[in-house]
């Protein structure tokens, strides 16, 4: 049993009826190697009981045929020569279980990516087939009948993010009955679509279609949203995290504060660039970022505010009829008990104007900060939005004159392998066309001109969506490469190349966009190594199977969902937010959660407590702990394995210098069997 | 400093003003560059254009001499002269089974310990804020385009210098002196480069747009580094201005007439007035 | 350059791809290039083309393929190698004769010959004109080195 010192169980009997279950694979196996010869051969083997062949093992006959032996037999160990371990492993232990045979004394012998899919020659297959089978003989031989080990569920999901993925993942747990806890690092909830003007394919108002469900969540009697926070930490194991959350001091205590408005109207200090606006426009000292924002309630700008840098002004103070505003506010950070962790951190643009780090040197051709009027495909948003900083007029940053003629070059940063990123940003072409269509539609006499060098227009209605930019709206579109934008008389000399009519291209603009590559948000790699996820050299966080398991991580309860996974649209964003969702309440489903028993033991007799595993365990799975007489006497330190997160990598076994660690069904003496029987 | 010369064909055939006035200017700083002895031709475009082994080895050639005479740090003012053996190093660096066989063609040991230093990394060696003092006459009146030309920042990955698509280094030096250096849109543009003999017309097209755009910018001359450049600008201008039937007049000026002049040494010692376009009375 | 050119530089590029060496060693873009390098510094691919371009004019004249409308500047530049060969450095002087006199052929005009000889007198009041050109004294070395280097053949 874990936790059980392995010191007891030398003592349990090695099995002795042990039966072999040859599989043919179909041809997969058998053609390569003489499957008779081998169940034979392995037969022979002491203490093997029967030994048989059968077309497909896993089918529903093959299973049945091994809980017959199972149970004729009285078998008490199966070895299954047949696939990966990693393909039915689960499958052939299931079948043991249901015969009455512990499943953990079942192991598989890897006859077919082991050997006969990578040999040709029948004699050596065969051969190598038979004695892959006497070595896992050998192991199941020493195996330990082992049960699931067991842990308690907090069945509360803690969701990172408040964009559109957080909020769809947050409400669809919510809504299930179980309680949420949401942390956003901005004042608001809402992502970068409370930002955008329109949505694609259906034009959408993004703010109309996404501000329900944000009041959803701040009306929502199960959620617990933490604005303006960002996660600290992260311990514990599945099941059983705790999180510390850093509420950042707002300066307004939002329990008492109505959302009346007037310490913003008279903030003199009004000219700070906005973030929510990108840049393209202003906002006070103290501000509520949007009027739609969740909750709807300001904050203080430390960096600006005159109060609080040299204790100045405090006019908002003054006017404040609930006394909400706060100077002495400090951060505060708070501690919740989860169950499962939803990663939704979204995404950032890449910054094209100026040198990042190392290979990412941005594009200096492009003028980005040089000149006002080249501009970004969000900073564009703000301006096509009825609620931005020209209220939906679209008007050059220099001049505030409106632009006729506008220029959008797709993939800046993106599929560069020279300057840039190498991965294709996958939005860009569709909100590319729709940039020209909400253009069109404000500027009737104005033209829109695009730079690309492919269409990915793979969604629902996404191609038809394209060609109605180009057919309707009249977009021009040039395939080529944009090389050098210059300014000359308040005009942007864009100069690029149509290679479909081999003639370069001059293009005079009043204004350009330029479609810059996704990246994960800023911070998100932190955030990571705090939940032992693992990430890409883009920093997008890495799912457990890219086919088969896209929400899923490979730290049990950690699922990730949207643009922190990698570039992708809302309706995809919104389907993995429920799909992480889903996986969070099988999760919790659950009375207790099992995890596999296979995993480290320490022998609390010889530990020295010299503790090296504590140190090299990358799960942190290893406790410094004592033991102690049942009087509650000291007797000494140990190393102990906390079951719930051990995952049986063994690099404590391989640190431990007394060697008091093993791995369960991984001893020393059984790999040293397993070699020897092959002299 | 001990710094090795490179002067290459250029800056001792016609444009061998730009020796005169690199000589009188950075002699007025304290620094006496050596001519390497029995350097040979880098190459230029010749070189490149024909053959690839011969455009390794004879810069390799030069770096190998230059080490050999003792020196760590080389200034090669003209700038197609530099990018050559800034590339050639850098294969070798890259590949050294390369190294081997371009050592035994030249047969001397390139070891490729030699620093190439283009003229601007010269003043930057020096120190803006060591010349600045000795400045005696601002340029107040002078409003130049800065102009770098191709070879100066680019391929970015073999010289390393500057920015290629916005460079400043040499703005940084105007503004130093107390010019006003414009904003425009040509300070990378090609030129024409060697073809001034080979192709004249491209040559024109190349330099009289380069010309305009200055102008346009509201400046009063240009500066250049490059003795390919200055030809192009300069000696080619009376042409130019034939051909597109407009009036220039823009002095070009190579860097170190700008810094000279700044440091009080006059025309004439700086050799300004052996260029084909006059400067203002 | 888009304007004096055949074919664009990624249409060069292309043909290599699709193995038509010979088209691309054939075009007029090879020699219209003026190898300023702003191709290679924005390919975001990181294809050399400057160096597809040198490498281009190269094989073409190894296998006779070069344009030949572009005889004036392929004679220009095997003047120049020919007059490093010879002296170590550049004889201006010599390297202009030379490359008349070669080219004079594919001009076919007479007054190609003197086009540049009034720049000579103004040179010479600029004190920029060197009759005689600086000669390298080990000038030997300078043709072993062209001579392992493959160079008799662009001669």
């Amino acid at each position: 049993m874990p936790g059980e010192s392995p010191a007891l169980r030398k003592k349990a009997k090695p099995m002795s009826r042990i039966g072999v279950f040859v599989c043919w694979c179909g041809e997969n196996i058998a053609r390569t190697v003489d499957v008779a010869e081998v169940a034979s051969a392995a037969a022979k083997i002491p203490g093997v009981r029967c030994s048989v062949h059968y077309k497909y093992m896993c089918s529903d006959p093959g299973q049945a045929m091994i809980r017959e032996k199972i149970e004729s037999e009285k078998l008490d160990a199966v070895v299954v020569a047949s696939c990966s371990p990693h393909m039915h492993l689960k499958t052939f232990r299931k079948t043991a279980q249901r015969a009455g045979l512990n499943p953990y004394l079942v192991e598989m012998a890897n006859i077919r990516e082991h050997c006969s899919w990578v040999h040709h020659q029948r004699g050596e297959a065969t051969a190598k087939a038979a004695e892959i089978i006497r070595m896992s003989v050998e192991k199941v031989r020493q195996n330990h009948a082992l049960q699931a080990i067991r842990v308690p569920v907090t069945r509360r999901a803690l969701v990172i993010g408040g964009g559109v993925a957080g909020i769809q993942a947050a409400l669809d747990i919510a809504d299930a009955g179980y309680e949420v806890v949401m942390v956003e690092r901005e004042p608001s909830i809402g992502g970068k679509m409370a930002g955008l003007s329109e949505t694609f394919p259906t034009l959408d108002c993004s703010q109309c279609i996404l501000t329900p469900r944000m009041v959803e969540v701040g009306q929502h009697p199960r959620i617990k949203l933490y604005s303006y926070s960002e996660v600290e930490a992260v311990d514990g194991f599945v099941g059983n995290f705790t999180a510390k959350i850093r509420q950042k001091a707002r300066y307004v205590d939002i329990s008492k504060c109505t959302g009346c408005g007037e310490c913003w109207n008279v903030c003199p200090l009004k000219r700070n660039p906005s973030e929510f606006d990108f840049k393209m426009g202003m906002r006070p000292a103290i501000y509520v970022p949007f009027p739609q924002a969740v909750p709807a309630r300001p904050v203080i700008d430390s960096k600006t505010c005159a109060k609080l840098i040299r204790n100045g002004c405090g006019l908002c103070e003054k006017k404040c009829q609930a006394g909400a505003i706060n100077f002495k506010d400090t951060d505060r950070v708070v501690e919740e008990k989860i169950g499962a962790v939803v990663v939704a951190t979204g995404f950032q643009l890449y910054g094209i104007g100026k040198k990042q780090n190392g290979k990412l040197v941005g594009y200096g051709e492009y003028g980005y900060g040089k000149y006002k009027d080249v501009i970004d495909s969000l900073q564009f948003e703000r301006l096509v939005s009825a609620s931005g900083p020209t209220n939906g007029a679209i008007k050059r940053p220099s001049d505030g004159k409106e632009p006729k003629n506008v220029v959008f070059i797709s993939c800046v940063g993106s599929r560069d392998n020279a300057k840039g990123l190498s991965y294709c940003s996958k939005i860009c072409c569709m909100y590319t066309a729709k940039h020209t269509m909400l253009y069109k539609h404000k500027v009737h006499d104005g033209q829109a001109h695009v730079f690309y060098m492919d269409i990915r227009s793979g969604g629902k209605g996404y191609e038809e969506f394209v060609r109605r930019a180009i057919e309707q709206d009249g977009a021009k579109y040039y395939r080529g490469r944009v090389s050098k934008i210059t300014e000359q008389n308040g005009k942007l000399i864009v100069r690029g190349a149509d290679t479909l009519a081999g003639t370069p291209v001059t293009i005079e603009a009043d204004l350009v966009v330029l479609a810059a590559a996704m990246r994960p948000a800023p911070g998100v790699t932190d955030l990571a190594r705090m939940l032992n996820v693992g990430y890409d050299e883009h920093g997008f966080l890495l799912e457990s199977h890219p086919k088969l398991r896209p929400v899923e991580t490979n730290a049990a309860g950690v699922f990730i969902c949207g643009a922190c996974h990698s570039p992708k649209d809302i309706p995809e964003s919104v389907a993995q937010a429920s799909a992480a969702a889903a996986k969070t309440q099988i999760l919790f489903a659950a009375e207790e959660l099992t995890r596999e028993p296979e995993i480290a033991q320490i022998n609390e007799q010889t530990c020295a407590a010299c503790y090296a595993c504590y140190r090299t365990c990358p799960y942190h799975a290893i406790e410094q702990a004592e033991v102690r007489t049942p009087r509650g006497v000291f007797v000494k330190k140990t190393a102990r394995v906390n079951p719930g997160l051990c995952m049986g990598c063994g690099t404590c076994v391989a640190a431990c210098p007394s060697k008091s660690a093993e791995l369960e069904g991984f001893t020393e003496q059984q790999i040293y069997s397993m070699v020897e029987s092959l002299a | 400093m001990k710094l090795a010369y490179y002067p290459g064909c250029a800056l001792h055939g016609s444009s061998n003003d730009y020796e005169q006035s690199l000589r009188a200017c950075l002699g007025k700083l304290e620094v006496e560059p050596q001519e390497i002895k029995e350097w040979i031709c880098c190459g230029a475009t010749a070189a490149h254009a024909l053959n690839h082994k011969l455009s390794i080895a004879l810069p390799a050639r030069n770096l190998a001499l230059a080490e050999q005479q003792g020196f760590e740090d080389m200034l090669a003012p003209c700038p197609m002269c530099s990018m050559q053996l800034l590339k050639a190093a850098k294969l070798m660096d890259e590949d050294a089974g390369l190294r081997r066989e371009i050592s035994s063609v030249i047969e001397v040991e390139a070891s490729g310990r030699l620093q190439v230093l283009n003229l601007i990394q010269v003043f930057q060696r020096i120190g803006l804020d060591r010349i600045k003092p000795a400045v005696k006459k601002p340029l107040a009146d002078l409003k130049p385009a800065c102009y770098y030309g191709c070879l100066l920042t680019r391929p970015p990955d073999v010289v390393k210098f500057d920015d290629p698509e916005q460079p400043s280094s040499m703005e940084a030096i105007m503004a130093m002196l107390g010019a006003k250096p414009v904003d425009w849109n040509y300070r990378t543009e090609c030129c024409g480069a060697g073809m001034t003999m080979a192709k004249e017309a491209t040559v024109l097209e190349l330099s009289q747009r380069i010309l305009a755009d200055a102008r346009e910018h509201g400046a009063n001359c240009l500066v250049t580094a490059c003795p390919m450049c200055h030809v192009n600008l300069d000696m080619k201008q009376g042409d130019i201005e034939q051909r597109y039937g407009t009036r220039f007049g823009l002095p070009i000026y190579y860097l170190t007439d700008v810094v000279g002049l700044a440091l009080g040494l006059s025309s004439e010692e700086l050799g300004i007035d052996r260029h084909f376009v006059k400067q203002p009375q | 350059m888009a304007a004096a050119v055949d074919m664009t530089p990624n249409q060069v590029v292309r043909a290599l791809q699709l193995g038509n060496f010979e088209i691309a060693m054939a075009s007029d873009t090879i020699w219209a290039c003026v190898s300023c390098q702003t191709c290679s510094t924005r390919c975001p691919q990181s294809v050399d083309c400057a160096g597809i371009m040198d490498a281009l004019r190269e094989v073409s004249l190894e296998r006779g393929l070069a344009s030949p409308a572009q005889k004036t500047v392929v004679a220009f530049q095997q003047a120049f190698l020919n007059n490093i060969r010879r002296n170590g450095r550049l004889d201006e002087i010599e390297l202009i004769a030379e490359f008349k006199l070669r080219a004079l052929p594919s001009e076919r005009n007479l007054g190609f010959l003197f086009k540049d000889a009034s720049l000579a007198p103004q040179l010479q009041m600029r004190r920029k004109l060197h009759l005689r050109g600086e000669k390298v004294k080990d000038r030997p070395i300078v043709r072993r080195i062209f001579e392992r280097c493959g160079d008799g053949k662009h001669g």
